[in-house]
């Protein structure tokens, strides 16, 4: 920390840009997938989507913040307050937070100064290199880990059976994907050796920038990737692993009494998981900001991402919910095992044939 | 600086402790264990071990103590609100005053390490890395007791099936 204290003024005011730019960016983004989510759903269903708000609706989002920022507060009598009111903060707070180790850019020069594009890392002049948080990947798992609070206080202190149900279930689903999706994550260990995130993307480094990507490096890690989105997925509790909200059963589960702006932090939470989730797998799997070079960096970044959130849409508007027995079945039967095979074989694979990308062989 | 960050810190820990005892509903007092553990995590973060702090995080606030609080939702615990003594609270006090009473002994009669700096330094840690630092000592010099270690959490898994599956 001391010598954080020693760097020139300029590393200060180069942190503060960072946190402010990438904060008002997911914030933006968080607000724009709302909208963007009920234009694809809808053109997938052969409908328009919001049309009336603006040019093609493209003022929902903001109308739909006003509406929820002027309706009436509720909490209920039989609830336990000051739980209740912590629980909508606890559940956003740790999905913006795990941004500030996620690397969205190269260095960029300013001034004659170098800065990466990350917002808890500096560069080192002496050195020559960029230090950043050596325990990243945990440490995102640790944020997410601390997500399921906010489910599990809002589905208990609102005093509701449906709130309840939602709560418990939200838990446990949490609890059994986050074991798969840890084991996922281990093969991207044994594949860059490194717990830092800069150091993982700078990793998957490749002839166009596609060829490094820990996704195509080798088969394994494919399938470690595909499974990671997956359980990635569940964890925020996304149709089709949405049971913690399930609106056709519970009532919308856990957010069922809650109102105004409590309502609106659960939803920004829920968007801005998305988001996270997406920038993870984009970091970790498909080359952090990688990409053939006639676009920069910063831009493959944002484009991965957002492909990603187009995903997770596609898959709503596609699969029907899970029943809740068949998910923990697939959690803890089906990717569990496979999760726990995958990280052998990723290890054997490396001792054979090093971590070249696969395809390197053939050619 | 630094210190001002831990005095703060500090305070934070120091005040969610005393009202993990003092909560009369026990899912407050859980959140305020959780608030605990995190300004621990921020201390080993301070102290350069951030492996420590990342799985104080995890496995402390993000998993143990999840279950904790589902265990308590599901027992349904009423808020505690009669006053309530009996012998265990007695002798746990007693008990804990002296820990405490020997842990400032030891603190008092303490000097300074005379030879200096052991092998693991910050700059040694810097260097390395925590994680690998850990991960060497583990599976080199400790080896038997974290083969051991795992062998009792495998019983423990196992029986607790057993325990909670009448039919297997």
């Amino acid at each position: 920390m001391d010598a954080l204290l020693a760097l020139p003024p300029m590393y200060y005011v180069a942190m503060v840009a960072k946190v402010l730019v990438a904060f008002v960016f997911v914030l933006l983004t968080v607000a724009y997938a709302t909208y963007a989510e009920r234009k694809v759903i809808g053109f997938m269903q052969v409908r328009l989507g919001p049309m009336r708000t603006g040019w093609y609706g493209l003022l929902q989002p903001i109308a739909d913040g006003l509406k929820l920022f002027f309706k009436e507060e509720i909490i209920p009598k039989q609830a336990s307050t000051f739980a209740f009111l912590v629980a909508p903060l606890i559940a956003l707070v740790p999905a913006f937070i795990s941004f500030a180790v996620i690397p969205f850019g190269g260095n960029i020069e300013v001034f004659g100064y170098t800065i990466p594009l990350q917002i808890a890392s500096v560069y080192d002049p002496q050195v020559g290199k960029v230090l950043d948080l050596n325990v990243g990947v945990l440490y995102i798992l640790g944020m997410a880990s601390l997500g399921v609070y906010g489910i599990v206080l809002a589905g208990w202190s609102s005093n509701s059976k449906y709130s309840l149900l939602g709560g418990l279930r939200a838990s446990a689903q949490m609890i059994s994907y986050e074991l798969a999706a840890g084991l996922a994550i281990i093969t991207v260990f044994l594949m860059s050796g490194s717990l830092s995130l800069n150091q993982i993307v700078a990793d998957q480094a490749g002839a166009f920038g596609v060829t490094g990507w820990y996704l195509f490096r080798n088969p394994c890690t494919f399938v470690a990737g595909i499974i990671f989105f997956i359980c990635s997925i569940a964890e925020i509790n996304r149709t089709p692993f949405d049971l913690p909200e399930a609106e056709t059963e519970l009532v919308s589960g856990f957010c069922t009494e809650y109102s105004s702006m409590k309502y609106a932090m659960f939803f920004m939470a829920e968007y801005a998981n998305m988001v996270t989730v997406c920038a993870v797998t984009t970091t970790l799997f498909l080359g952090g900001w990688h990409g053939p070079a006639f676009l920069p960096g910063w831009m493959w970044f944002v484009a991965k991402v957002y492909f990603l959130i187009f995903c997770c849409m596609w898959i709503r508007a596609t699969y029907p919910r899970y029943r809740y027995d068949q998910l923990m079945r697939l959690g803890w039967k089906v990717f569990l095992p496979i999760t726990l095979v995958l990280v052998v074989l990723t290890a054997l694979w490396i001792m054979a044939f090093g971590t070249e990308p696969w395809f390197s062989f053939i050619m | 600086m630094e210190t001002l960050f831990f005095t703060i810190v500090a305070a934070v820990a120091v005040l969610s402790s005393i009202l993990v005892i003092t909560c009369k509903n026990p899912i407050n007092s859980a959140l305020s264990l959780v608030m605990t553990f995190f300004c621990l995590a921020t201390f080993y973060v301070m102290l350069d071990a951030p492996f420590m702090a990342a799985i104080q995080v995890i496995v402390y606030a993000g998993a143990i103590m999840v279950l904790i609080v589902f265990v308590i939702m599901l027992l349904n615990i009423r808020s505690e609100t009669g006053k309530r003594t009996n012998h265990a609270v007695a002798v746990s006090s007693i008990l804990a005053f002296f820990v405490l009473f020997e842990a400032c002994y030891f603190l008092f009669r303490s000097t300074p390490a005379k030879e200096g700096m052991g092998p693991l330094t910050s700059n040694v840690i810097e260097k390395i890395g925590h994680t690998e630092l850990i991960g060497k000592a583990m599976y080199s010099e400790f080896l038997l007791p974290f083969e051991i270690t795992s062998l009792l959490l495998l019983v423990a898994i196992i029986g607790a099936v057993i325990l909670s599956k009448k039919k297997i």
